[in-house]
């Protein structure tokens, strides 16, 4: 047996990262002999890397997709693209009747239904040139806080779940179920209520169901109380959100930031303080305020609102007067079924009512509320038709959204998931 | 998005409010219709542009202020910059499109005084005909941003200056108009629906012209099915030299 040889490319230009020998290329014909060239490393130093996030990704909150330019961990750029949820809700008003408007506002913030038929309504009673009675006033403060809890209680348990934090999201999530049996108790729907009426409310609250809301008030400050314990002071919740995605006063306002987002950067601006509905003015509370802008302060802000919330819902239970719900005004309220199927002015009414709808007369107007993520306010233009020739929802999620890649932009990839959460977006209300 | 920040104070809300010894907020009680008393901002406009106001009026307790298209960015920045009103806080940006066609468009912008609690309308009218276009208010308030890429992507009003105006709701490449205007149909414009509902209309004036869909750049991207329906509810003969008559004989 002959034993060949073979020539071979010798010398190898280093180990890689396995440490096993990299082979080293010949370029024998451009050289004119044996010579080894450098072997091929990327220089990843200088590249940046796209990721994308979303739009179907747990930790966004909907279909948000965010496109990330990282330099190694830390975010460059970051563009939001958003639409994967638009249904035109707006375009669709301008083809229904103001009632038949309220069940579109249950799906565009739809952790806050209850409080966006209140606030569509209350624009909707401006146009009209109605006043609502003292009960209705009332009961329309109840549905609007405790839909103000039951979005808090969302935002805090998926934010628990963000950042890695378990256990305080059953215990909400637990609340929060309290909140929804009391709400299908009144108005018989948990998510999408279209609980109230141009001029009232679709149903008064039964009998009793005023003890378990009393109920909730007195037990629910405990759970949060042990959220806050298991929270505010834990060392790897702190790491990840103080210092994270912090605004200066002036930018936030600058950026139309609103609600818990605005007040975590210092500016004391609550729409139930500065531009008063539904008696605001007249209940008990305070403002919560941050310094320094960060997620840390905004979730701050967030759980000091919700006990301001129980401290409203405390005072609207004790001053609930009794009367009637909705004003007596037939060109706006149903009249009684027996009245409806026995009287005949009723009767017109009642089909006049439904077939043609309430004309509110020409004229335009912009009513804000404090919604749990912010400013929202509906913008209705009537040209004296039973249908609006323009409704406008000004979206509070949508505007603190657009602040995001100002916000994350300097951080690294993983405070993008703490910062966005700390948002409060509702994709339903930001697409519309 | 690393834009420079308008250097201005903002002064937390009320505080010029409680400085000029003005009453506290309250909920607005039996609002009148017409009439009422002005937000103060409008007579000092008319004071410092007076050509540029056109009018205002005070409608369900909120003024609104029309100026003319050339002045509104000067009255904004005016506005925003003067600490006598200081409107630092920029709600919304929006329009709106009458369903009678002779009235103008209108261009709305809702302003708020934070330090003084006021708020503001201003309002641009777009005569039927006029150029779509007013200016971005992007570099006084960094929130109008995306507010005026949905008013552009809805309305297609362009909004001069803006830095990045694209589409916001609807997708980049989406070719059939702006939703929110009164000749969009409320279903859309190719969608089967629509579609349908103008192949069974009487009305030989619903269907489209070719304008409309030569606008529409996206129909050559559409199925052939599609594009069929469209040139037989236009009458027009199809590319092939065949009208869609004869393409059915061909077929069967």
């Amino acid at each position: 047996m002959s034993r060949r040889t073979i020539e071979m490319a010798v010398g190898t230009a280093g180990l890689d990262a396995m440490g096993r020998p990299i082979r080293a290329p010949l370029s024998v014909r451009e050289r004119g002999g044996l010579a080894v060239e450098a072997p091929y490393e990327p220089d990843m130093e200088g590249d940046h890397m796209l990721i994308n996030i979303g739009p179907q990704h747990p930790a966004t909150h909907g279909v948000l997709r965010l496109v990330l330019e990282l330099d190694g961990e830390t975010v460059v750029r970051c563009v939001p693209h958003i639409g994967y949820l638009h249904c035109g809700f707006e375009k669709i008003g301008e083809y229904r009747q103001y009632n038949q408007i309220i069940p579109w506002t249950d799906r565009e913030d739809y952790l806050n239904s209850i409080g966006n038929n209140v606030a569509f309504v209350l624009g909707c009673e401006r146009l009209f040139g109605i006043e609502i009675t003292p009960r209705c006033t009332v009961l329309r403060v109840i549905a609007m806080e405790m839909s103000r809890l039951m979005s808090h209680l969302v935002w805090m348990g998926t934010t628990c779940i963000d950042i890695g934090a378990f256990t305080p999201f059953l215990w909400l999530y637990q609340e929060r179920e309290n909140l929804y049996n009391l709400l299908e108790g009144w108005v018989g729907a948990r998510l999408t209520t279209s609980a109230t009426r141009v001029g009232g409310m679709a149903a008064d609250v039964p009998d009793g169901w005023m003890d378990g809301l009393k109920a909730f008030i007195r037990n629910f400050p405990k759970t949060l109380d042990e959220s806050d314990r298991m929270l505010t002071r834990n060392g790897i919740w702190m790491g990840r959100t103080v210092g994270i995605g912090a605004l200066t006063a002036e930018e936030a306002i600058n950026c139309g930031l609103s609600g818990a987002m605005l007040r975590a950067s210092g500016v004391a601006y609550d729409v139930r303080k500065d531009f008063p509905y539904l008696d605001y003015e007249t209940y008990d509370f305070d403002v919560a305020v941050g310094t320094s802008g960060d997620v840390y302060d905004r979730y701050l802000v967030r759980i000091e609102e919700m006990r301001q919330s129980i401290r409203i819902l405390e005072q609207a239970v004790q001053r609930l007067p009794d009367g009637p719900v909705n004003v007596d005004d037939p060109r706006v309220i149903l009249p009684p079924k027996t009245n409806a199927t026995s009287q005949m002015e009723s009767m017109i009414h009642h089909f006049k009512l439904v077939m043609e709808g309430p004309r509110p007369p020409i004229g335009e107007v912009y009513v804000p509320v404090e919604s749990p993520k912010g400013e929202k306010g509906y913008y209705m233009v009537s040209d004296g038709t039973s249908k609006p020739v323009r409704w406008r929802i000004r979206p509070p999620a949508f505007v603190n959204l657009s602040a995001i890649p100002r916000m994350v932009e300097g951080h690294l990839l993983s405070d993008v998931i703490a910062i966005n959460a700390s948002i409060d977006i509702v994709m339903g209300e930001i697409d519309r | 998005m690393s834009t420079s920040f308008p250097p201005y104070k903002s002064p937390m809300p009320g505080s010029a409010r409680e400085a000029a010894g003005l009453p506290e907020p309250s909920t607005p009680r039996n609002v009148p219709h017409h009439g009422g008393a002005e937000n103060p901002s409008v007579s000092a406009l008319r004071e410092r542009f007076p050509e540029a106001v056109v009018r205002s009026h005070v409608m369900w307790g909120e003024t609104t202020v029309f100026v003319t298209v050339d002045a509104v960015h000067a009255i904004i920045r005016f506005l925003r910059d003067d600490t006598a009103h200081a409107y630092n806080y920029l709600v919304d940006v929006t329009a709106v499109e009458y369903r009678d066609g002779d009235q103008p468009l209108e261009v709305v912008w809702h302003l708020r005084s934070l330090p003084w609690q006021r708020f503001l309308r201003i309002k641009v009218a777009l005569e039927p005909g006029a150029a779509l276009e007013v200016p971005s208010i992007t570099d006084l308030y960094a929130g109008a941003d995306w507010i005026e890429r949905e008013c552009y992507d809805m309305f297609g009003i362009t909004f001069a200056g803006h830095p990045d105006l694209r589409r916001i709701l609807m997708w980049d490449t989406y070719r059939e108009g702006h939703p929110l205007r009164k000749d969009f149909p409320l279903r859309g414009r190719f969608s089967r629906a629509e579609q349908l509902s103008q192949a069974l209309s009487i009305d030989s004036s619903g269907n489209y012209t070719m304008n409309e869909l030569s606008i529409a750049e996206a129909f050559n991207d559409l199925p052939e099915d599609m594009k069929q329906r469209l040139r037989g509810a236009l009458g027009g003969p199809s590319p092939e030299g065949t009208s869609p008559e004869a393409d059915k004989e061909g077929k069967q």
